[in-house]
């Protein structure tokens, strides 16, 4: 069987103003007190994912750059490490992003799943190396979570980009 | 054919080539990843962006602080009251030695006078409220709520009601940052109370410490209390720091593996006290976790103060 685009739906574009606060809603999530949890995922970097996978014009490696520092002051981490992780994550998206969008959304999640699992582990490996200590299994849960979540992001980050459904009858097109 | 001009056309406006850009970010993110790591010369940058993302990160944590309020307002007045019952009966129990203590601390100044002794210094501080947990899984800091502009410095120690908690390691303009004791290879200079034998203690980063370079056949027992032995010039004397649980004795080393736990709740969310630093200012922490047992000056420090002393008299 041919995979296929399969959805059949025209979006509008995209605003830009749209992905700013996607952004700074992520970032927030982030900071929330939850991220102490076990599997609870980078918003940051699974939103910075999206956005370089539909708009790798607007959403590239500087914005990564940016929110990578970001999430390195605020995390207290040493500076760099989450830059270097989503400026990866960005460029492996945003080359990737013509293939992945042709899969249906599970295909796309599964896609994901790879990339987001390296951001985590190269993060792990950066600090391992300059020699801090195993975080626990429970780091690695985080981008697990995120593939699942990829079906209803994908929901609601598009939703302003949908048309109404019932179209003018008269319309030529 | 010899006309086609292969150059894209000048209106389609194209930045450099991903790979190239790819390149660009890797290289800047590697060289602050060493810089910060190793030279800890970006504090500037680290501080700059702190002013913006330290707004936000409060703003982020005030759903689960209005939780702890909701559920500190729903505890009841029967908690409430039986908490303060408590409150009263551990502060007259401690009320005997507090009133001799003004006296005690009198007479000590003076018998020390006597001996031609340094005085003591006294420990003064401020309280800071904790703000939050870093959000880092590879080490264990906290957050508290006065920084610069409460003339909080980096090297100070911070203590709770029941011991050390930690160091301040970074200092934002709003914000601070405290390294505690339990974080990987943060290091606190000890003493034994039972023997009075000195030594070093570290952080494993698992939430105990390990008294490291103790003898196989050393004194020391489960159960010792160890307390900052003051030799840093960044701890005052006498303020413990973690009870003795574990020996592991094992001939095969020259060394004995000694675990012990925090006595001050380092992991819990409170409030904490924040030193002054200690006379003669001692100088800012040579690595992240701001190592007091490392530093290299410390001797002069000390043979300084010797001398100060010296010319008082």
């Amino acid at each position: 069987m041919q995979p296929t685009f399969s959805s059949s739906r025209i979006l509008l574009p995209v605003r830009p103003w749209f992905i700013f606060f996607s952004l700074i809603a992520a970032a927030l999530l982030n900071f929330m007190p939850t991220a102490h949890w076990p599997g609870v995922p980078d918003w940051v970097a699974l939103v910075l994912c999206f956005w370089s996978i539909r708009e790798f014009r607007r959403v590239g490696m500087g914005w990564a750059f940016v929110l990578g520092l970001m999430m390195d002051v605020a995390d207290g981490a040493v500076l760099g490490q989450h830059c270097f992780a989503y400026v990866l994550l960005a460029y492996a998206a945003s080359s990737l992003s013509r293939r992945i969008l042709w899969f249906p959304l599970v295909q796309q999640a599964l896609q994901v799943m790879p990339l987001l699992v390296a951001t985590q582990v190269l993060q792990a490996l950066m600090r391992l190396a300059v020699g801090a200590d195993f975080p626990g299994w429970g780091y690695f849960l985080g981008p697990f979570v995120a593939t699942l979540l990829w079906i209803p992001l994908t929901f609601i980050l598009l939703l302003p980009q949908y048309q109404p459904v019932d179209q003018d009858p008269n319309r030529p097109i | 054919m010899a006309g086609i001009d292969h150059a894209p056309p000048p209106f389609f406006k194209r930045g450099p080539a991903p790979l190239a850009l790819l390149t660009f970010y890797i290289a800047v993110s590697l060289a602050i990843f060493v810089l910060d790591l190793r030279f800890k010369s970006l504090d500037l940058l680290r501080q700059s962006v702190a002013l913006v993302v330290d707004p936000v990160q409060r703003v982020a944590q005030t759903p689960g602080s209005l939780v702890d309020y909701a559920a500190g307002y729903l505890r009841g007045l029967q908690a409430l009251q039986q908490e303060n019952q408590e409150l009263k009966h551990s502060q007259l129990a401690t009320a005997p030695n507090l009133q001799r203590l003004a006296q005690l601390e009198v007479e000590n100044e003076r018998l020390r006078k006597l001996l031609s002794v340094k005085e003591r210094e006294k420990a003064n501080g401020q309280v800071t409220q904790i703000l939050y947990t870093a959000r880092d899984p590879f080490s264990r800091k906290i957050i508290v709520d006065k920084g610069q502009q409460a003339g909080v410095v980096a090297g100070q120690p911070a203590i709770d009601e029941t011991g050390v908690v930690g160091q301040v390691t970074r200092v934002f303009p709003f914000s601070a940052e405290i390294t505690l004791i339990t974080d990987k290879d943060q290091v606190v200079p000890v003493q034994i109370v039972r023997s009075g034998q000195r030594s070093v203690v570290f952080g494993l980063g698992n939430g105990q410490l390990e008294l490291r370079y103790m003898p196989a056949n050393a004194d020391i027992q489960v159960g010792d209390v160890l307390v900052t032995s003051g030799l840093d010039g960044i701890y005052l004397p006498g303020f413990p720091v973690a009870k003795v649980v574990n020996i592991e004795r094992d001939s095969a080393y020259s060394f004995a593996r000694i675990f012990c736990v925090p006595i001050a709740g380092v992991e819990n969310f409170g409030e904490v006290m924040v030193l002054d630093p200690r006379q003669p200012m001692p100088p800012p922490p040579p690595a992240a976790s701001g190592r007091p047992g490392s530093s290299a000056d410390q001797p002069g420090l000390r043979s300084k103060k010797k001398k100060l002393s010296g010319k008082e008299n």
